[in-house]
């Protein structure tokens, strides 16, 4: 599929900018996002290609935008509420629950 | 082709990981106790110094390093490197005529147990479109000056194959340890955007 993500040869995005002694992970919410895509592909729950193709998925300027720990959770979301693991409403509450318990 | 809705507008990610997280907790999918020690063990234990036991062992054992370039995936698992993301590997070498440099243009393909997870910028836009139209450039913006008559190969990884960069050995560096050679070689060496520069005088001593 050539979406947004076939990045080759394209211009126009700048400098690399390279970080030195970069940690492996910059906040917490990555961690535990990686730790969960970890413990739900070993769940059987999606398999890698499907993982891949739900971030290939995603709309071209959320992907552009969106860093890669972005992009992994956009993917877990679609999986597991295309695959009926959770339920979009479900999240919706969920999130809505938090965003009010937090200060 | 995004047909993915929502029907409340996308919250901020530490929101939306702790909602998806707390879900699948409660319906016993997942165990957070086992995701702290997944990510532990990518934190403390798998990372770019395993990749660089791979590169001095393939260094001062010739032997080791033919095996190394011929079959990289079994090579690599005799230091005990396996796993995810590993599963089949091809090492290639920098010589006094070739340099390689290795990309994932179509995401971010990376050889895990050898390097550990990728560092921001070969996940990002700027590296994975500009890296394979112009190389040199590319390098130039890590400090790598590659001369003119050295060809430089970019190797593009996919979901299948994952490379790893054998970096040369650097001058001055005769009659060290494996242990010594292995603490010269970084992380950006075996991705090919750095060589391994020769050491500073006395520093095996």
């Amino acid at each position: 599929m050539n979406g947004v993500h076939d990045l080759g040869g394209m211009h126009g995005f700048g400098a690399i900018n390279p970080e030195p002694n970069e940690p492996v992970f910059h906040h917490d919410w990555e961690r535990r996002v990686f730790g969960i895509m970890i413990a739900t592909f070993g769940g059987g729950h999606y398999n890698v290609d499907q993982f891949r193709h739900a971030i290939e998925r995603m709309g071209a300027v959320e992907y552009l935008s969106g860093s890669y720990y972005e992009h992994w959770l956009s993917s877990l979301e679609t999986l597991l509420t295309e695959r009926g693991v959770i339920t979009q409403a479900e999240l919706d509450a969920r999130r809505a629950q938090l965003a009010r318990e937090t200060p | 082709m995004s047909d993915h809705s929502h029907t409340a507008p996308p919250s901020d990610p530490e929101l939306r990981i702790k909602a998806l997280e707390s879900l699948l907790a409660e319906k016993q999918l997942i165990d957070p106790a086992a995701v702290d020690a997944i990510i532990e063990t990518y934190e403390t234990k798998i990372g770019p110094r395993n990749g660089a036991r791979v590169v001095a062992r393939a260094w001062v054992d010739p032997e080791y390093k033919a095996r190394l370039l011929a079959d990289a995936t079994k090579a690599i698992a005799e230091l005990g490197f396996t796993g995810v993301q590993g599963e089949d590997m091809l090492v290639i070498e920098n010589t006094d005529e070739v340099h390689n440099v290795v990309v994932c243009t179509l995401c971010s393909c990376y050889p895990w147990p050898t390097l550990g997870l990728p560092p921001v910028w070969y996940k990002a836009a700027p590296y994975r479109a500009r890296v394979v139209s112009d190389p040199r450039g590319v390098l130039l913006e890590f400090g790598t000056r590659i001369s003119d008559d050295v060809e430089v190969r970019v190797w593009d990884s996919n979901a299948e194959l994952r490379y790893l960069v054998l970096p040369q050995r650097p001058a001055g560096t005769e009659g060290w340890t494996e242990t010594q050679l292995a603490e010269l070689v970084s992380r950006d060496s075996m991705i090919g955007t750095t060589v391994v520069p020769p050491p500073a005088q006395g520093a095996a001593s």
